[in-house]
């Protein structure tokens, strides 16, 4: 298949680069059979699968998805068979109710209760009640992101979102949950919330920030905060250790009104047709050096306790950003799935916002 | 010549029926059909809430202006190119498409390295000590990236119904007394309507429906049609309300069919 | 003067759509791996990519989707057209209609609507759903490309050629299909250059492990894209250039004349 798929590619293009020779290396199925893997973009060290598949003998069929949303239905489509997926906290609690995950056997994966910290598990139970489903990979916290050049005083609080002194300065999360959570946190409510005159008072500070922003964005706050375009802008935890590198203006802080804590859990699908395999590589996955390589590649932090035994950077092993002490902190949460009129509540609201 | 047509369009009529009519009777049944099943009209309905009516309103308006834009810069860019002693129109053809070979996603990133506030445009101004310009974020920035994506589909097919007109006729015309502007207006234009009508398709559609250039250029503050029936599908993951909605959207087929035939004078090919 | 003019008009709409590849390329050489930062001149993202086999095989995956839709969907495209112009008005304008629906609708829900098929069809999902797919959109800017030309055919010519003896397939190959030509080539092209940027319909029609530059862009979005992306864009586009340069500065064989005249 892949020498005949080499062949075309050259007959019809033979003139041009030279670079698709290589680039039909061959890769055969492993002797152990397969996983097949549904993971976030950029979510691992590549160099970790092949460590796998050499250690195993089991080829990794590597696949990725841009958000959760657009990973369920094609999960639950079963347009394609996958094994182990990386779901978030929310949605994680949407395919248990929908009866789509596999329990987990933990004799299978001993690695998992070794080295995960017990505080994620404990965590997890907000949506992974019992902790049958689910073995945390990533976690971290929603937070502020400030240029210390551009703002006047320390930014501390959600509140300075609304601030007139940063209009056009302000960079919010584009998706409806992130940038709710922002608004429901400022008024103090819970942002797992569905009471219709709370939701209100959220969405209308919401309408009232709008011109204030400068763009609702995703990915791109990282980018625009490396360049010095906005003052503030709402992140991930895992993206700020990054962009620090990169410009040592900026500075990350959990807001005092309290904040996400968001976990991606490993789960097994309940049709995986790989079953022993998938919890092979949540095994692999949760060791202490392989959990370690993909911090450093990702620096999103860890649940790990052996991975982050093993950092060797004083400064980043103890960074109140990778690893905030989270008793520290009030109000603290992870979402939870709200249900399909839940889900359409926030969704109308959001849209309401949107075209305002 | 034409029972052997008829023949011949059978393998398009087929894949037609296969990939394009049944796929869209799937749509229809979303459309169609609330959550249980049921029939209901509510996801077409849904249209007039205020906002999506707003954001249809503004895609019809981000996009005709777009198109209107293209249509200006691209006709007489075409007669020009059309005029040139080129050998090889494979190559005048290729130079606008060539673009399109670097990634949708890149070229418009790069657009946003270009117009931000500390972009490369603002540095060059700020050097030349001219004021800065500031439309990254607004609808203007949209229309741009509208129009920067779309403009080759524009030129395309004028450059192709323009290269295509006889010289002996233009001489002709000049022969009996024709000013320029009368051959312009009596002879050229309308031989190239077919390319218009093609060109303004090919730019109004992927305009009115894209959702990619407004989430980022416009920094996702202005929400168009494209961006709703999106976010249904991957955020909210109402397929029967995104679905209702794009039968809307397909009302526009429907215009465009009579557009093109009120347009097509001689009364064949009329989609074009 | 008029000329000047003219030249720099030319200029100008050239500068508008090349200054985004412009930047493209210069950050393929930008040291930083952040594209708000200016870190200096480096070729190494050039030498990563070589390395970097996930990216190669996306390239090879999407060469070779372009490849093939493009050249499928031309054949469909090219024959649909003759066979519409002999075709009732009526049926004709339906068949139009149909064409330019994968084209007006939100590729969204062309990408879903054709997951729900494969799905009932119970295909695997892969290669060849990718390629159905991108056949399928591609076929409509074929079309849209060749039918102008089509309508300014004389059909007086073909007649006449079948006057004088040729078969039908003479006919089209000999008098029509040179007439058709350009609008076969820019279909052709159009199509390999949509079906090569196209993200959202491969995205939903694509099965696990079966990436396209595109896809890989996109899931990069999320942690930034990779320099090495810059860096296999300009190759691409500096070996097309390089290739389009050489195929019009070489003595030409078969020119065509700029207007060719009527039998």
């Amino acid at each position: 298949m892949k020498n005949k798929k080499c062949n075309m590619i050259l007959a019809v293009f033979s003139l041009s680069l030279p670079a698709i020779l290589t680039g039909c290396g061959s890769s055969q199925g492993g002797a152990n059979g397969e996983v097949i893997v549904y993971n976030w973009g950029e979510y691992i060290d590549p160099d970790t699968i092949d460590m796998f598949e050499e250690e195993t003998g089991i080829k990794v069929v590597y696949d990725e998805f841009e958000t959760n949303e657009i990973m369920y239905p094609k999960v639950e489509s079963g347009a394609a068979s996958y094994d182990v997926v990386c779901p978030s906290d929310y949605m994680i609690s949407k395919m248990i109710e929908n009866d789509m995950l596999a329990p987990i056997n933990f004799e299978n994966i001993p690695n998992a209760r070794k080295n995960i910290n017990a505080q994620y598990f404990e965590q997890s139970k907000s949506f992974d009640p019992g902790n049958k489903y689910s073995i945390p990979y990533c976690w971290g916290t929603v937070g502020i992101l400030y240029n210390k050049t551009m703002v006047e005083e320390p930014i501390t609080s959600w509140a300075q979102l609304w601030d007139e002194k940063y209009s056009d300065n302000i960079l919010m999360q584009d998706s409806v949950r992130d940038a709710f959570m922002v608004a429901e946190k400022m008024n103090g409510f819970s942002m797992n919330t569905v009471d219709p005159t709370e939701l209100e008072t959220a969405k209308n500070s919401l309408i009232e920030q709008k011109p204030l922003v400068q763009a609702y964005v995703i990915d791109q706050v990282r980018d625009k905060m490396i360049g010095g375009e906005a003052a503030i802008g709402v992140i991930y935890s895992g993206e700020a250790i990054y962009t620090q590198r990169e410009n040592p203006d900026l500075e990350y802080v959990i807001p005092e009104e309290g904040t996400n804590v968001w976990i991606d859990s490993w789960v097994i699908l309940k049709d995986a047709p790989n079953k022993e395999n998938a919890e092979k590589f949540i095994d692999f996955m949760c060791r202490g050096d392989i959990a370690l390589k993909n911090f450093e590649y990702i620096t999103y932090s860890t649940p790990n306790d052996a991975a982050r035994a093993l950092i060797e950077d004083e400064s980043i092993k103890n960074s109140s950003i990778a690893f905030p002490d989270l008793s520290q902190y009030n109000n603290l949460e992870t979402y939870v799935y709200l249900g399909e009129d839940g889900d359409a509540l926030y969704n109308n609201l959001w849209k309401e916002v949107k075209s305002n | 010549m034409t029972s052997k047509n008829k023949w011949l369009s059978s393998p398009y009529i087929l894949w037609s029926v296969m990939f394009i009519i049944i796929p869209l009777g799937m749509i229809f049944y979303y459309g169609l059909t609330d959550k249980t099943g049921a029939f209901t009209l509510e996801n077409i309905t849904a249209i007039a809430t205020a906002e999506h009516a707003k954001a249809l309103w503004l895609s019809l308006l981000l996009s005709i202006i777009s198109t209107v834009i293209c249509f200006l810069l691209a006709y007489p860019l075409a007669m020009i190119l059309s005029n040139m002693k080129v050998n090889q129109h494979s190559f005048i053809i290729l130079i606008f498409i060539l673009p399109m070979w670097m990634n949708f996603l890149l070229r418009t990133l790069a657009w946003q390295t270009l117009l931000e506030k500390n972009g490369v445009i603002n540095s060059i101004l700020n050097f030349l000590h001219l004021p800065g310009m500031n439309i990254i974020n607004t609808p203007y920035a949209i229309i741009l990236g509208m129009v920067y994506n779309f403009l080759p589909f524009m030129v395309l097919p004028l450059y192709n119904v323009l290269s295509k007109i006889d010289e002996n006729v233009l001489d002709a015309s000049r022969d009996l007394g024709a000013g320029s502007v009368h051959t312009f207006f009596r002879i050229i234009l309308p031989l190239s309507i077919p390319g218009i009508i093609s060109g303004i398709t090919m730019v109004f559609v992927p305009a009115l429906t894209t959702f990619v250039i407004s989430t980022l250029l416009g920094g996702s503050k202005i929400l168009l049609i494209g961006n709703v029936i999106e976010q249904e599908f991957t955020q909210a993951s109402n397929w029967h309300l995104g679905s209702g909605l794009s039968i809307v959207l397909m009302i526009f087929i429907i215009l465009n069919m009579i557009a093109s035939a009120i347009f097509d004078k001689e009364g064949e090919g009329s989609m074009l | 003067m008029k000329n000047t003019a003219k030249h720099i008009y030319t200029a100008l709409i050239f500068l508008f759509l090349y200054a985004p590849i412009a930047t493209l390329m210069v950050l393929s050489f930008n040291a930083s791996k952040t594209r708000s930062k200016w870190g200096g001149f480096t070729i190494n993202w050039y030498s990563r990519l070589f390395q970097n086999e996930e990216i190669l095989e996306a390239l090879g995956n999407t060469l070779l989707i372009a490849v093939v839709s493009a050249f499928v969907a031309t054949i469909i495209g090219t024959i649909a057209c003759v066979a519409m112009t002999g075709m009732k008005k009526r049926s004709r304008t339906i068949l139009m209609g149909i064409t330019n629906i994968p084209m007006l609708n939100a590729e969204i829900v062309t990408g879903i609507s054709l997951m729900l098929l494969f799905i009932s069809m119970g295909l695997r999902f892969g290669l060849g759903t990718i390629l159905l797919s991108h056949i399928t959109f591609n076929i409509p800017y074929v079309i849209l490309s060749v039918m102008p030309r089509m309508k300014q055919l004389n059909p007086s010519t073909y007649e006449a050629a079948l006057d004088l003896g040729a078969s039908h397939v003479t006919a089209f190959f000999k008098v029509v299909f040179p007439d058709l030509l350009p609008g076969v080539l820019s279909g052709f092209l159009m199509a390999f250059t949509m079906s090569l940027d196209d993200f959202i319909i491969t995205h939903f029609t694509k099965g696990a492990g079966v990436d396209t530059l595109s896809t890989k862009i996109y899931t990069e979005v999320k942690k930034g894209i990779k320099p090495e992306m810059y860096a296999l864009s300009t190759l691409i586009f500096i070996t097309v250039l390089i290739l389009l340069l050489l195929v019009n500065m070489a003595p030409a064989k078969n020119k065509t004349p700029k207007n060719p005249k009527p039998l």
